[in-house]
């Protein structure tokens, strides 16, 4: 059984409808790369996944039962499904360590002492066991998104929603990101990825979802679309990026 | 005609001074709790919510004080409650108050941005805890350099208080002087007195902002 | 028992109310005009280089900004008189009024001055342009400009500020507010229709600012 799927799914930001009918379904330990130009809706598709955006018509379904907008489902989904932004978004007020600790404590109800190990553990796991006490404008850029993957690895979802995760740094700072990440799918960690890094979804991937004008254009695995793209617009795609 | 020195006349301003005082914080304080519960349902998003505290700023804040002061005066009384001016002029300041403070606090809160909603969103809280733990601590500290300027405001509305029969600083410099006949020393000392109210605190804001402006965290 | 209300007493005095509006806007308008005027010259002062000048204008603007309205207006038509200087109830009330927004005004322009960027006064200053002229023609307007909607709501809170005017016994509309209660011991109806009143003359003043503010400083923009 899958672990979270898509039926269907239709969203417009008024006249403008960026996802047309999607369908996905996402496997336990899968890591699945969206792909395709700016404007292809492949964020928007990302977001609906944990709820950030509401959809106008579809079904979704996290561990086969159905995902509705009540605030508690709502909630309960993302429980499920982590999610870290290409704008990092971590708190500025607290410490690294509070940054991965607050969830924990405040919506899982954890003991402080617990919440606490996690987080060392968390954040030891991005290779930040020395940044524990540095709030956010104290680290660099590639720091702070470890730092986010730190925290939204605390809450210990099913599935990791990556958003373009190195689009905001700098060139030097994409690998050690990159790293964590290949880290985490080799240790069978469910990954949905909106990225840019083609060379990157290649090694790192199951599957690939080519997005293109609001539809699922093209599917596969990363290896054989890379190759030999079936559909013109893929192929351009790649070409574009070769 | 009984002599009065200049001693006599700032021992008796002192005297209504504390009550101006007391006045101001107590309308701070009630403000600033009817401002946040203002503030958090607004958020929370109802539009109608919206509306209403929309409608409500923006009518403390296009009427007069004094208008408003005086409508709480002779209306409270049209249904049954008797209200002494300190009654009717707290109950009035802290309208006033909450309106401005609830205005000043949404900016705040607006200017913590969407990703840190989204952020905290996706760790799974609610809306309670959203507030509690991201989005008021980043908005508190912007906040406070305006919430304590906005403070020398209340404690110059208090002054229109004198109006409807407060006895606080501007209301007992009136009375000395009908005793007096010596309007410039006697309100030349009032303003002084309020200046050294006000001032610290101007002062005070200044500081702060100072301060935050540089600070990230 | 229940207490009636009776809007309809108060329709006798309605030309109090007009007359009262009159004189608020007159006020309104004067204080608004001379006080943004002398804002204009306060914020030069605070931004000249002569400290003593800029000092003394600075104690203007702290004395003025940290004591209330009303007692500035009882200190200049009950004070001043001391001194040899007699104003009519409404010449103190304009005074006041100007005084007061003067100071604010100061504030705001000043602001909206430190913001214009170093580099425009450079330029002009490469231009050869002297200083006068380089307030004249390259910070103001653009100053005005960044800081009109500051100095909009400060004009609006001058006029709402008026309505204390009436303890003075100048004619304004909370004047007439006043006037007409003690006749018809309708207080409640009186200030009620009257905060009505207000309420639509700071909205009206808001609008008219914004259109002014447009006129000032967008059409210019293409001449």
């Amino acid at each position: 059984m899958s672990l979270v799927e898509l039926h269907a799914i239709h969203k417009s930001f008024g006249a403008l409808e960026v996802l047309k009918g999607i369908d996905l379904s996402i496997d336990e330990g899968q890591v699945i790369a969206l792909i395709g130009k700016s404007g292809s809706g492949k964020s928007t598709l990302l977001r609906t996944i944990n709820g950030l955006e509401a959809i106008d018509d579809g079904v979704i379904m996290v561990g086969g039962k159905k995902i509705s907008e009540r605030d508690t489902d709502l909630l309960a989904l993302r429980l499920q499904v982590g999610m870290v932004f290409q704008q990092f978004n971590l708190f500025p007020h607290y410490t690294a360590l509070e940054n991965v600790m607050l969830s924990p404590q405040v919506v899982k109800k954890q003991s402080k002492p617990e919440a606490r190990e996690i987080a060392e553990e968390m954040l030891t796991k991005v290779g930040l066991a020395d940044k524990m006490m540095h709030y956010p404008d104290q680290l660099s850029g590639g720091q702070q998104q470890r730092v986010a993957i730190a925290r939204a690895l605390a809450m210990k979802p099913k599935v990791l929603l990556c958003d373009e995760v190195t689009s905001a740094l700098d060139p030097e700072l994409v690998n050690e990101v990159l790293a964590v990440v290949r880290q985490l799918a080799e240790e069978g960690m469910t990954l949905v990825m909106v990225t840019h890094e083609m060379r990157f979804a290649r090694e790192v991937c199951d599957k690939l979802v080519f997005m293109h004008q609001g539809r699922i254009h093209e599917t596969g695995d990363p290896e054989e679309v890379f190759a030999n793209p079936k559909t013109p617009e893929l192929s351009s795609f790649v070409g574009g990026l070769a | 005609m009984s002599e009065f020195s200049l001693w006599d006349i700032v021992y008796n301003l002192l005297l209504a001074a504390r009550w101006t005082v007391l006045l101001s914080l107590t309308a701070f304080v009630l403000g600033g709790i009817v401002g946040l519960l203002l503030l958090m349902v607004r958020t929370a998003g109802n539009p109608w919510v919206v509306r209403f505290v929309r409608g409500y700023v923006e009518l403390f804040q296009g009427t007069p004080l004094l208008m408003q002061l005086f409508i709480v005066f002779f209306g409270l009384p049209l249904i049954g409650l008797d209200v002494s001016p300190w009654v009717a002029a707290t109950f009035g300041l802290t309208l006033f108050t909450s309106a401005f403070l609830t205005e000043i606090w949404r900016g705040c809160v607006e200017s913590v941005g969407r990703g840190q909603w989204e952020a905290s969103a996706s760790l799974g809280m609610n809306f309670t805890q959203q507030m509690r733990y991201i989005v008021l601590p980043q908005a508190l500290r912007i906040a406070i350099p305006p919430t304590v300027g906005f403070s020398v405001q209340v404690v110059k509305g208090t002054a229109v208080a004198s109006i409807i029969g407060f006895v606080e600083l501007t209301k007992a410099g009136t009375m000395i002087t009908n005793a007096t006949y010596a309007p410039f020393t006697v309100y030349g000392c009032v303003a002084v007195m309020y200046f050294l109210i006000c001032y610290p605190l101007s002062l005070f804001a200044r500081h702060l902002e100072g301060k935050f402006r540089n600070v990230a965290r | 028992m229940a207490y009636k209300f009776d809007f309809g007493a108060i329709v006798p005095h309605w030309e109090l109310l007009v007359d009262g509006m009159i004189l608020t806007t007159e006020l309104t308008v004067i204080g608004a005009v001379v006080g943004v005027g002398l804002g204009i010259m306060g914020a030069w002062a605070r931004a000249s280089r002569a400290p003593v000048i800029s000092q003394i204008v600075g104690v203007y603007v702290e004395l003025i900004r940290n004591t209330p309205f009303l007692v500035q207006l009882f200190f200049i038509f009950f004070g001043l008189p001391a001194l040899g200087v007699k104003l009519s109830e409404f010449q103190a009330a304009v005074l006041a009024m100007i005084v007061n927004l003067g100071a604010y005004s100061t504030e705001i322009i000043r602001a909206g001055i430190l913001a214009i960027p170093q580099g425009q006064i450079e330029a002009a200053q490469s231009l050869a342009m002297n200083r006068v002229q380089i307030f004249r023609y390259v910070v103001l307007l653009p100053a005005l400009k960044k800081i009109w909607p500051a100095l909009s709501s400060q004009i609006v809170i001058v006029m709402l500020g008026s309505s204390v005017c009436s303890q003075i016994a100048a004619e304004e509309l909370t004047f007439g507010a006043n006037y007409i209660q003690a006749i018809n011991f309708r207080a409640f109806e009186v200030y009620f229709v009257v905060t009505g009143l207000y309420l639509a003359m700071s909205i009206l003043l808001r609008m008219g600012l914004k259109v002014l503010g447009n006129f000032l400083f967008e059409r210019r923009r293409h001449v």
